[in-house]
């Protein structure tokens, strides 16, 4: 919008990727029947303490370091105290004072601004709440306690993204990150990443901050920026009649595209922080951290470098191949099971993205195959077009490339005696295209050495068939 | 069985204390079962141990003295109670208790004061009053208590008995239902030192649930000593003010001329912040009681209350109907000291005055000081209704036993004489887990004094 800046802070929860719960030993799997990965911890019952799981701290500590983040050796609990049917104790055990982690940033590429540094102002440790169901039951809401303690990491970035779409390729490079090193899916959908902005604009060339808004209820990454352009020009509107943006909390309603505060009854909160008194603060020796770092993996912004300059791939390529971890593992295989670098890229790129795509992401061809089925193309054993039909049977029911080829028939006939049975059949067929070709359409070349392929249902060495009918169109 | 029956009747003779909670056929029923469970090789076998009712237990209900957990049962024992089982030891029913472990006198129970076994128109102290009652009329040998400012030796005190509160970490506190989690212990209170001993140190050591309990053994059980020779013993002069109960005084006073004669060290020492121990106990235990009572909210368990509008109007009333009036005050002082822009104010000076008066007790015991001696209440048991209207008089006969919960130090009281009949009792404060120098200490003073003759 002329005239104005946009100016955007996030907090992001992370839901940390353990087989157990933050604080009990309940399984922290999504999806099951409700209240059945429940026990006294998690219930908030009646004399029960929270015992930390190690797990979630390694994991909580990895997405520090890999977010660049200063660990603190000795960090504190605190509860987070408010009352509310899905939160059992009427705290939630979240770290205040003294956070896990301060001070990192993340490097992304903006649309707008090229690459840009995120600061990351810190990053804690808590538990989730339970979630309250409020369409389950007419007039009643029903509890869910399975999400109750489930680890969490919260992200707080500074006011540093300039627009919405910017704020939405932040997002995307975090969601890479923690992917990457293992420690959440980060899958909005299901609610294991979750975003709250907050959201200010000021006239170009200000250098204080407007009064700023927290934008909630923003469940997909499309949304992030739906949510945040509405808000974003709703405090444009305001303020061009004259009006001031009210600091509240705006939720957003992905069903009519728009932004509403919340009740204000709903988030007058105090909530009364104070040290965990049932947890000892939380001691990282530096041999602990510096273990967790050395499980860090190589992290997306290195490989994609690496990648341009190991395997001579352009940018695009590379960013394509490492924007997980998956594939940039499987295009490694790939590569080190003997294939050319470029053309393994193609084929991952292709055939390997396609089939994963319509199939839960599943790299269904094993790297040492496609590796042979690559040199097969290139060795000219295979055309390209029976090389992708040998994919998608390799894809669908597994085996050898080379037996599956023969099968198929598709092994390319480089017999010169058989090319020329079909280019002769082609040439009888086709007297009006050899006319127009010897009357100077050499283009016609092409359509030719098409025939001969669908004649020798793809069996024929194109090159070699390109020759025997030069040789007899010319003669 | 047997054994099981006269267990019972004992506890039922003794019914007009309103000390135990359990209902008679439910507590005979359990104590057969148990005793027919017990496992004969443990070194509690057959012991009947009654349980304050905050500490959470499967085989009777856990009400904490409160309304708002009336009929509520815990499916899962406490650590120490899973202890006094695999020990052998039988769960002698629930003891009253001032609600949620908060009073002096048993007063503040919903289910009616607990009387004094010696003068039914006194208070037995509290807020493990129905513990130390129980103890002091015979009908257990030992019970479980909790403290957090001195609710297991201001009621052994006032009943004529032993009261143990071990250092903070030594104990599991899983289980028990939390009112100021910073300072609360489960403690033992026994006939003798050595039943409460054996009970403290059969429920000691590391549990893992509990990140606050200490990663040690069990708490080894000393022997009684010949003597108090080469024992240097503090008398903190704070501990003994010019308005002291003269009494009290006088028994404290025959106290150390007997360890004088045993051999003892009496010396006077100084704790110098021991004034502001009171005022600094009432920011931090409301303030942490105000967040471990926020989960009684009657949407998950607990008693509902009828008629509300919405969740808000459910946790007003729920709670308003639930809660007696000194839990409601001690709830509301703990939320605003905790509220922004009070937060500094009180509670973190709290902490920095915590942490200066655990400094006066470090500084006491390096300048060779083993064990400091003082009396555990400033009087007697007083009369039922005498400081039930009075919150502050309530507090302040808490004023010699909150020191060692705000230090997180092992503390004793031991029955020292009698005042016109009444109990009075004497502390030992002893260092961060050297009990067993403070039950030495305790053993011989114990020998020593005529605790049922006037001071």
């Amino acid at each position: 919008m002329p005239g104005w800046e946009t100016v955007i802070g996030l907090e992001t929860h992370v839901q940390l990727r353990t087989v157990s719960k933050m604080f009990c030993g309940c399984s922290a799997a999504f999806g099951a029947a409700p209240n059945t990965h429940v026990c006294p911890v998690c219930l908030g019952l009646p004399g029960a303490l929270p015992a930390p799981n190690g797990e979630a701290l390694k994991h909580a500590v990895r997405a520090a370091l890999a977010l660049g983040c200063t660990i603190h050796a000795k960090s504190v609990f605190a509860r987070k105290n408010y009352f509310y049917p899905d939160l059992p104790k009427g705290y939630q055990i979240s770290q205040f004072e003294q956070p896990l982690a301060t001070k990192g940033s993340l490097t992304f590429l903006a649309p707008e601004r090229g690459l840009v540094t995120a600061t990351i102002v810190r990053l804690h440790v808590e538990e989730d709440a339970g979630k309250s169901l409020h369409d389950r039951f007419p007039k009643a809401t029903a509890v869910d306690l399975n999400r109750a303690g489930v680890p969490l990491i919260e992200i707080v970035t500074g006011p540093d993204f300039r627009s919405p779409q910017e704020t939405r390729a932040y997002l995307q490079t975090l969601k890479q990150v923690l992917e990457y090193i293992g420690v959440s899916d980060c899958d909005m959908e299901k609610g294991s990443l979750r975003v709250d902005a907050n959201v200010s604009v000021r006239r170009a060339g200000d250098s204080a901050l407007g009064v700023k808004t927290e934008v909630k209820n923003i469940n997909s990454f499309a949304f992030v920026e739906k949510a945040l352009g509405v808000e974003r020009d709703r405090q444009i509107a305001v303020l061009e009649g004259g009006g001031t943006v009210t600091q509240q909390t705006m939720l957003y309603d992905n069903k009519d595209n728009a932004v509403r505060p919340q009740r204000s009854k709903e988030e007058s909160h105090d909530y009364r922080y104070f040290p965990e008194p049932d947890l000892p603060p939380l001691v990282l020796t530096p041999e602990f951290v510096a273990e967790q770092q050395s499980l860090l993996p190589e992290l997306p912004a290195s490989k994609r470098e690496r990648f341009v300059a190991q395997y001579g791939l352009p940018q695009q390529d590379a960013a394509v191949l490492t924007a997980g971890r998956a594939v940039a593992d499987y295009y490694e295989g790939v590569v080190h099971a003997g294939a050319e670098a470029k053309a393994a890229a193609n084929w991952v790129m292709g055939e390997v993205l396609a089939d994963a795509k319509d199939h839960t992401e599943a790299l269904r061809v094993p790297a040492g195959s496609l590796a042979q089925l690559i040199g097969l193309v290139k060795g000219g054993t295979l055309s390209h077009q029976a090389g992708k039909r040998v994919f998608t049977e390799l894809a669908n029911r597994g085996g050898d490339p080379r037996t599956i080829a023969e099968a198929l028939g598709v092994i390319q006939v480089v017999d010169p005696n058989a090319v020329a049975g079909w280019v002769s059949e082609v040439l009888g067929a086709h007297a009006t295209e050899v006319g127009r070709y010897k009357g100077g359409e050499t283009k016609l070349m092409a359509f030719f050495v098409g025939q001969v392929m669908k004649a020798s249902k793809g069996k024929a060495d194109p090159k070699l068939a390109q020759r025997v009918l030069e040789e007899r169109l010319t003669s | 069985m047997s054994d099981a029956k006269a267990i019972a009747d004992r506890l039922v003779k003794v019914k007009r204390l309103n000390a135990l909670l359990t209902p008679v056929k439910e507590l005979r029923k359990s104590l057969a079962e148990q005793a027919a469970a017990a496992r004969p090789t443990g070194v509690l076998y057959g012991m009947p141990v009654a349980v304050k009712d905050n500490i959470c237990t499967i085989d009777f209900t856990t009400t904490c003295g409160s309304k708002i957990l009336e009929g509520y049962r815990s499916p899962y024992d406490a650590t120490v109670i899973t202890k006094l089982k695999a020990a052998g030891a039988l769960i002698a029913g629930k003891t009253n208790c001032d609600e949620f472990a908060m009073g002096s006198s048993t007063e503040h129970s919903a289910y009616g004061r607990s009387i004094h076994p010696i003068d039914k128109t006194r208070v037995p102290g509290g807020s493990s009053g129905g513990s130390a009652a129980l103890v002091a009329a015979g009908a257990v040998p030992a019970a479980l208590g909790s403290e957090t400012g001195g609710s297991v030796r201001q009621p052994a005190s006032f009943c004529g008995v032993v009261g143990i509160k071990p250092t903070y970490g030594r104990v599991s506190r899983y289980g028990l239902v939390a009112f100021g989690s910073s300072l609360d212990q489960v403690g033992a209170l026994g006939r003798s030192v050595h039943d409460a001993a054996r009970v403290l140190s059969v429920i000691s050591g590391r549990d893992p649930k509990d990140t606050t309990c200490e990663d040690r053994d069990p708490l080894r059980l000393p022997t009684v000593p010949e003597s108090l020779q080469g024992f240097v013993i503090g008398l903190p002069r704070e501990y003994f003010p010019p308005d002291l109960d003269p009494a009290v005084r006088r028994a404290c006073d025959r106290a150390v001329r007997l360890m004088k004669e045993q051999g003892a060290a009496v010396r006077e020492v100084s704790l110098p912040h021991t004034q502001y121990a009171v005022p600094t106990y009432y920011v931090i235990a409301p303030a942490e009681a105000s967040s471990n009572l926020a989960r009684f909210d009657g949407v998950r368990y607990g008693p509902r209350a009828e008629g509300a509008s919405d969740v808000r109007d459910l946790y007003r009333r729920t709670r308003g109907e639930g809660f007696g009036a000194e839990v409601r005050r001690r709830i509301l002082v703990g939320t605003y000291v905790l509220s922004a822009g009070y937060y500094d104010a009180y509670y973190r000076r709290a902490q920095q005055m915590r942490a200066l008066i655990a400094q006066d007790f470090r500084n006491a015991f390096d300048r060779g000081v083993d064990l400091l001696f003082t009396p555990t209440t400033p009087t007697p048991a007083f009369k039922a209704g005498e400081k039930l209207n009075d919150p502050v008089a309530m507090y302040l006969s808490d004023i010699f036993t909150v020191t060692a919960n705000l230090a997180g130090l092992p503390a004793i009281s031991v029955p020292i004489g009698r005042v016109k009949g009444l109990p009075v009792g004497g502390q030992f404060i002893g260092q961060a887990f050297l009990e067993d120098e403070m039950l030495e200490a305790a053993y011989a003073l114990e020998r020593a004094v005529p605790a049922t003759e006037e001071a």
